[in-house]
């Protein structure tokens, strides 16, 4: 069952539940097709919701919501990573650029956590 | 000192136009960028590409997904450059009246600069335009094949015509598209033009073992076409044939001097662009660069030399148009030592690969077991690197490189050079300012002195080097000259977990056990930062489990566990679990065998007896991993912890029981310890071995702790590894009783437990133990810290709260959850794909060129 909200250019798909989601944990959420690894880093007491591709690049396994969430400290400050659990390339989690290769990026998705539910924006 | 201006300026600024947009191009543009101020030149690019300049070197990373974005240059970005942009393809120059013609467009230069590299040569065979043939050099071309693949059926078969460099590279994109490939070559071997025989043999078994039909000393003939109009297959010289659906054409390149030959500039006789040592043509006022220049005879295939021939133009192009000082610069050739990764196989030629020089020796090491090739070519008197030829395995490409350029006498013998070193032996040593990045001419001396600069990773010292930002090979180098520079600099030798924690493992796990800190949101509070990280959050995790023995997918526990604890399971390359239940001392029913089995035969696992002895069922998707514990804790198995950073195996040989040498009973010892110390999560995994004799069947020395019976009593040895550094275990204390040993044994463990760092195996901690075995006998064994009660209650602790995991995971009902493919679906992960092998499943073999290009990190994964 999937429930759509309308907004002007962004279609949201609802996921799962918040709670669904252990902070600091991913999940897979099927989305049009897309296997979209979503987390949920708590971070000071907030919750942020961020959705990429499931698919990890280096290894071309469809595993990075397995992979574990953590902070980096970038030339702008404290910014959020996935590690994909098998061989530990890191991603950042808003741009979905590869820590070890600026060139390879993962598919990002708009994400939000509304009313207790996770929903993920489509672009229409 | 100024040259007087050779050119009769137009009374405006300076007009530069360079044809083409390709990378030599790029490179050109910024370089004049560079080297003058942009207000006194007018510079005009003109692409005939629809897009501009692009990394042609990764073009076949356009087949990857997600798609990497390539683009060197952009309009807007060359519009913040102030360089134009003409779209379409120059075709004339009248060169009296200083114009070139666009189309339509007639463009005004005072100075041209030729970068129109090359095109791919196609055979003039019959046929060879027919519907479904294909050259490989530009993202246009790219985009069709993909196109005509994704309208072939899965069966389809693509052939590349051309075994050297990008016939490969074309066969492993074909590969990408899931078309059956096949590469022919006209040569006897592959890599002709690099290689030799013996070479081009261990690729070609490297490129075979992928599933890629090779076929040299093939001269195609005809191109085979349907009445359709369509390609159907190739036909050879001695009359045999091979069907395809799809053809590339990969026969070589030829410089694209169209434009100056038919403007009357001096082209070679076999084509480029005649140019001096300024990167000047015949005319003054036209300069060539890349692919499409000929500089002494000789045309350049790789992008470094045109790189060079890029900085060389840009400064005489300015001290020409008398806007800089007279420049020094020259291109004097370039050495086409090259090192590549082609469908994942490390192939390297440097200097005098094929010994043409008058009187050279040779030394080589071809091993059919690994298949690779390394050759050396060496002086007459065997004393001087000429030259060589690395396939496979790449690794000492840069130190032999350099000792070739270098000229340096060999002061060890030379098949030294290229023998992989025996494990623990000494590396060769660096040649003083060693080359380590090849595509950006980066030297060892440049990078130390960006680290004492201040760069501390390997991303800053792309930035400030270039080394690395080619084609990415030598980054695993930087990474090892960074971590050898910090060391020799005093630095990083910090022990802290990372980022997130200034404190060891040991420090860490002191503070959690005397704050009594139950939970990772306590730890993170009270001594970390940030947010944590796949390093320290694993390790917290597993502190907390040593101490407190909590389960460890608990709510609060559950999202700091690495993958393999996360689903009490291992996982496996395509992201599927093995699954492994505890047999201790490998002693196991005929029932149990046959719960397993059955266990294996419903899941339609594949079932391995592992190093271990015990039975891996491997291939589980992680939806069913519950439904497979549930019946195998039905047949009486619980969790191996094979995951787990924990007491992996206690291997036993069959001892006294049945042996006709033994004098202890070896298995029921194993089993007793085993079943003692299962579920402890420690710094790293623990093994354990018992032999019934001195034979020592179980290979009790290589483990962590092992015991080995005599008449006496059992002796004890600690600290033993197998892996990666093998080490003997030490006597720690002869002729014990089964209940002395075990004492010694839970205070052992404990105390490694508590002290030892992240990832420290008992061998390195042993080593680095100060004071060594003799100390580590006076605190477990005289008490010389008083710290032997707490250790005994710890364990006892540990003993007294084991339960097993996965029990605990399947009363977790709500837990159960976390199994599940999707969280909004009941669908499974479709991309994963299985062949049959002996009669088992295997994970279909990825197509290597899937990952080309991207280099894994250094040890990465090494850790689980
Ligand atoms: C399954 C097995 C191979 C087999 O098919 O026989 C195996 C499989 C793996 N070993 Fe092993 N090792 C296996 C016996 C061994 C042995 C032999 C033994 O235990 O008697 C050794 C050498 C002994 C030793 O550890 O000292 C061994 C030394 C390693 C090492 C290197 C350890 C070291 O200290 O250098 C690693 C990597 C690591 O732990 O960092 C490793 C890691 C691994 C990992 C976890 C690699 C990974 O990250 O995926 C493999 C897990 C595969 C899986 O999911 O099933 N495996 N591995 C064996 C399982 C034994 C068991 O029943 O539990
Ligand atoms: C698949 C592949 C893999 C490669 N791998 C490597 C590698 O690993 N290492 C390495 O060193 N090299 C590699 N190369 C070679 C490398 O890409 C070239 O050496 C490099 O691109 C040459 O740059 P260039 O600017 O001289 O030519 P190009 O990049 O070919 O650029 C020339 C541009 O000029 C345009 N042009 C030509 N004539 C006109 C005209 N009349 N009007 C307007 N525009 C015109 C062309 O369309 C083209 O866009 C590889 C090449 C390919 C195709
Ligand atoms: S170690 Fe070997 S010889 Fe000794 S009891 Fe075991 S099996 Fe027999
Ligand atoms: S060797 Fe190619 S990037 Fe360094």
């Amino acid at each position: 069952m999937t429930l759509t909200l309308s907004s002007p250019s962004t279609a949201w798909v609802r996921v799962c539940k918040l709670d669904d989601i252990l902070p600091g944990a991913g999940v897979c959420a099927l989305v049009d097709g897309a296997q979209v690894a979503v987390f949920r880093v708590t971070y000071r007491g907030a919750d942020r919701i961020f959705a990429v591709g499931n698919h990890d690049p280096y290894t071309s396994a469809n595993v990075l919501s397995r992979g574990l969430t953590g902070s980096y400290t970038a030339v702008d400050g404290l910014r959020f990573k996935v590690a994909s659990p098998l061989l530990k390339h890191a991603f950042d989690l808003e741009t979905g650029v590869s820590l070890d290769d600026p060139a390879l990026r993962l598919p990002v998705y708009a994400a939000r956590a509304k009313g207790g539910d996770v929903w993920i924006g489509l672009a229409v | 000192m100024f040259q007087p201006n050779r050119f009769a300026v137009s009374p405006v600024l300076p007009q530069v136009v360079v044809v083409g947009s390709g990378m030599v191009s790029h490179r050109f543009v910024e370089q004049l960028r560079a080297q003058a101020d942009a207000a006194c030149l007018r510079v005009t690019v003109v692409s005939e590409e629809s897009r501009l300049a692009y990394d042609r070197v990764h073009l076949s990373s356009h087949f990857d997904q997600p798609r990497p974005d390539l683009a060197l240059a952009t309009p807007a970005g060359y519009a913040e450059l102030g360089v134009d942009v003409v779209f379409g393809r120059a075709t004339s120059i009248n060169r009296t009246a200083r114009t070139l013609q666009v189309g339509d467009t007639e463009l005004s230069y005072d100075v041209l600069v030729l970068a129109t590299g090359s095109f791919p040569f196609v055979p003039p065979l019959p046929g060879k335009d027919a519907a479904g043939c294909f050259v490989y050099r530009t993202l246009d071309d790219l985009d069709a094949i993909r196109a005509a693949a994704e309208a072939l059926p899965t069966s389809a078969t693509g052939v590349v015509v051309g075994g050297g460099l990008l016939g490969l590279e074309a066969a492993g994109a074909l590969g990408k598209l899931g078309l059956k490939t096949h590469v022919v070559e006209f040569a006897p071997q592959l890599m002709p033009a690099q290689l030799d025989a013996e070479g081009g043999g261990a690729l070609r078994r490297k490129i075979e073992g992928m599933g890629i039909g090779v076929h040299t000393g093939k001269a195609t003939s005809e191109v085979q076409v349907d009445g359709a109009g369509r390609v159907t297959g190739l036909a050879f010289a001695d009359g045999s044939s091979l069907p395809a659906d799809l053809v590339v054409f990969s026969a070589g390149i030829r410089p694209r001097d169209e434009l100056a030959r038919s403007s009357g500039l001096s082209v070679g006789e076999r084509g480029g662009i005649a140019i001096d040592d300024r990167c000047v043509t015949s005319d003054p006022a036209v300069y060539a660069v890349g692919e499409c220049a000929l500089h002494d005879g000789r045309v350049y295939g790789l992008v470094a030399p045109g790189y060079s021939m890029a900085k060389v133009a840009a400064a005489s192009l300015l001290t020409d148009l008398g806007l800089n000082p007279a420049s020094e610069a020259r291109f004097t050739g370039a050495d086409l030592s090259t090192k590549l990764k082609l469908l994942g196989v490390e192939v390297g030629s440097f200097g005098d690969a094929r010994g043409a020089t008058p009187g050279a020796r040779t030394v080589s090491l071809s091993d059919n077991v690994r298949n690779t090739y390394s050759k050396l070519v060496l002086s007459e008197d065997g004393l001087r690197v000429l030259g060589g030829l690395l396939v496979g395995d790449t690794a000492r490409y840069g130190d032999l490189l350099d000792l070739s350029l270098s000229g340096t006498p060999l002061t060890v013998p030379p098949e030294t050079l290229i023998v992989p070193p025996l494990p623990g032996a000494t590396e060769m040593p660096a040649t003083a300012n060693a080359l380590i990045c090849s595509c950006e001419n980066v030297r060892s001396e440049a990078v130390c002195s960006a680290v004492a600069g201040g760069a501390r990773d390997v991303a800053s010292l792309k930035k400030c080097t270039g080394a690395g930002t080619g084609c990415g090979g030598c980054v695993p180098q930087l990474h090892g000259l960074l971590q050898t520079e910090l060391r020799r600099l005093g630095e990083t030798v910090s022990n802290h977990l990372c980022e997130h924690y200034p404190h060891s493992r040991q420090e860490l796990f002191g503070l959690i056990r005397v704050k009594g800190w139950q939970s990772w949101d306590e730890v993170l509070e009270a001594h970390g930062s940030g947010s944590g990280c796949e390093v320290c959050k694993p390790a917290v995790a597993s502190i907390l489990a040593s101490l407190h023995n909590d389960y460890v997918l608990k709510p609060q526990h559950a999202p700091l566990q690495d993958t393999n604890d996360a689903f009490l399971a291992n996982i496996q390359k395509n992201g599927t679990y093995s699954v492994m239940p505890r047999i201790p001392g490998g002693e196991v029913t005929p029932e149990g065998l046959i719960a397993i089995g059955e266990v294996a035969r419903k899941f339609g696992l594949y079932c391995k007896i592992t190093g271990g002895q015990r039975i891996d069922l491997l291939g589980a998707q992680r939806d069913d991993l519950p439904a497979i514990w549930t019946d195998l804790i039905a047949a009486g198995f619980e969790s191996g912890h094979a995951y787990g950073k924990s007491l992996r195996t206690v291997k036993s040989c069959v001892g006294q029981t049945w042996c006709r040498y033994g004098v202890q009973d070896s298995t029921s010892l194993a089993i007793r310890l085993e079943l003692r110390y299962r579920g402890l999560r420690s710094p790293h995994k623990l093994k354990s071995g018992v032999s019934g004799c001195t034979r020592e069947c179980a290979e009790a020395r290589s483990k962590d702790f092992g015991l080995i019976a005599t008449e006496k009593g059992w002796n004890l040895y600690v600290g033993g590894n197998g892996g990666v550094t093998p080490k003997h275990a030490l006597l720690l204390a002869e002729g014990l009783s089964e209940d002395a040993l075990i004492t010694l044994l839970d205070r052992f463990l404990m105390f490694y437990v508590r002290t030892a760092d992240r990832l420290q195996r008992t061998s390195t901690w042993l080593e680095n133990l100060e004071g060594g075995l003799e100390y580590l006998r006076a605190v477990i064994m005289d008490d010389t810290l008083g710290i032997c009660a707490d250790l005994d209650a710890a364990m006892q602790h540990h003993i007294g709260t084991y339960e097993d995991e996965w029990a605990a995971a399947l009363s977790d009902t709500a837990g159960l959850a976390r199994f599940r493919t999707f969280i909004n679906s009941d669908a499974r992960d479709n991309a994963i794909e299985w062949v049959d092998e002996r009669g088992q499943i295997r994970p279909a073999p990825l197509q290597p060129a899937l990952l080309h290009g991207l280099v894994p990190l250094p040890m990465a994964g090494g850790d689980d």
